[in-house]
């Protein structure tokens, strides 16, 4: 039984405008073009929503609105008021996660978040970014976030590798819970709509089957936008209140 | 056995981790279920926290899955 299918052939990089400088492969891809169309559409939305801002909301700034309010509640609620001053980090990290998430999703676009290198670069600018935010706030103090309170030294020797190993991995489960959402999601419309090609007749189940998944992964790719941005709350909230 | 054949066998037996994500997604919604039976005014504050749950038990399932799709499309 061999079956030829590309479910992977999705993924693939391609240069639009194909661009070198000294060695160095700078060419604007499919990636870029998305990620440029994901910047301009955020901009739109929080330019034009709020330019005549209306008592009674219109559809565009009550979006706007909605959005900013739900990012707001999220970094008070679990950093406090001392993290308000990285809102705008959090609203566009989430922002960005969103809009390319939900532009992945339309037929023949590109999913720029299911490639592991944009969202470990995004991961890392967080991990590197809360790290230096804990040590400018606590000094070499922010080193007891490493020694849980209150245990037995002895037990002290086990647990101090196990926290600083739990700490280093953080970008790293970050990165790649999104980077194999997106992946795993994408990869599975790809072999039913494979599956489709194959069986004649019978498409309309795989295709019945690809419209549900489909609802599936709305579902996911609001939803793992809101976990990076609440976990980037969370270590924000570590690095701040020291547990 | 050739390579074909346990690049198969490899992918199955990666897919064993999505057994892990099942059990933890239907926990997380048994409880919400629970305890929204017990106290149907706390939905506000327990849903989200759900749904957080949902997303980390589902990720840990993927990372398997994604293991197999790695080993049949890719090696």
């Amino acid at each position: 039984m061999a079956i030829e299918l590309h479910p992977l052939e999705q993924f693939t990089i391609e240069r639009i405008l194909p661009l070198h400088v000294g060695g160095l492969d700078i060419s604007y891809t499919n990636s870029a073009l998305l990620m440029t169309i994901v910047v301009v559409l955020i901009t739109a939305l929080t330019v034009f929503g709020t330019r005549r801002a209306a008592l009674v909301p219109g559809r565009l700034q009550s979006f706007a609105e909605m959005s900013y309010e739900f990012v707001a509640n999220m970094v008070e609620s679990n950093v406090g008021p001392e993290g308000m001053p990285y809102f705008p980090f959090i609203f566009t990290l989430f922002m960005f996660i969103l809009f390319a998430n939900l532009l992945g999703l339309i037929p023949y676009s590109f999913t720029v978040t299911s490639h592991i290198i944009v969202t470990f670069a995004m991961a890392a600018v967080v991990f590197i970014g809360v790290t230096i935010i804990g040590f400018v706030q606590h000094g070499l103090h922010f080193l007891r976030l490493f020694v849980p309170e209150g245990v037995p030294k002895i037990l002290l020797v086990l647990l101090v590798p196990i926290e600083l190993l739990s700490y280093f991995i953080r970008p790293f489960t970050l990165s790649i819970r999104l980077f194999a959402n997106m992946l795993a999601g994408h990869t599975m419309l790809g072999i039913f709509a494979g599956f489709a090609a194959i069986v004649g007749i019978f498409a309309i189940f795989p295709i019945a089957v690809d419209v549900l998944l489909l609802a599936l992964e709305l579902l996911v790719a609001t939803l793992q936008a809101y976990v990076f941005a609440i976990l980037s709350c969370l270590y924000l909230n570590d690095a701040i209140h020291m547990h | 056995m050739d390579l074909a054949s346990a690049k198969m066998i490899g992918a199955g037996l990666a897919c064993i981790a999505l057994v892990g994500a099942g059990i933890g997604i239907g926990n997380v919604f048994a409880s919400l279920i629970s305890a929204l039976a017990r106290n149907p005014a706390a939905q506000g504050q327990v849903q989200p926290f759900a749904f957080l749950g949902f997303a980390l038990a589902e990720a840990t399932g993927l990372f398997g899955l994604a293991i197999a799709f790695l080993i049949l499309f890719v090696f």
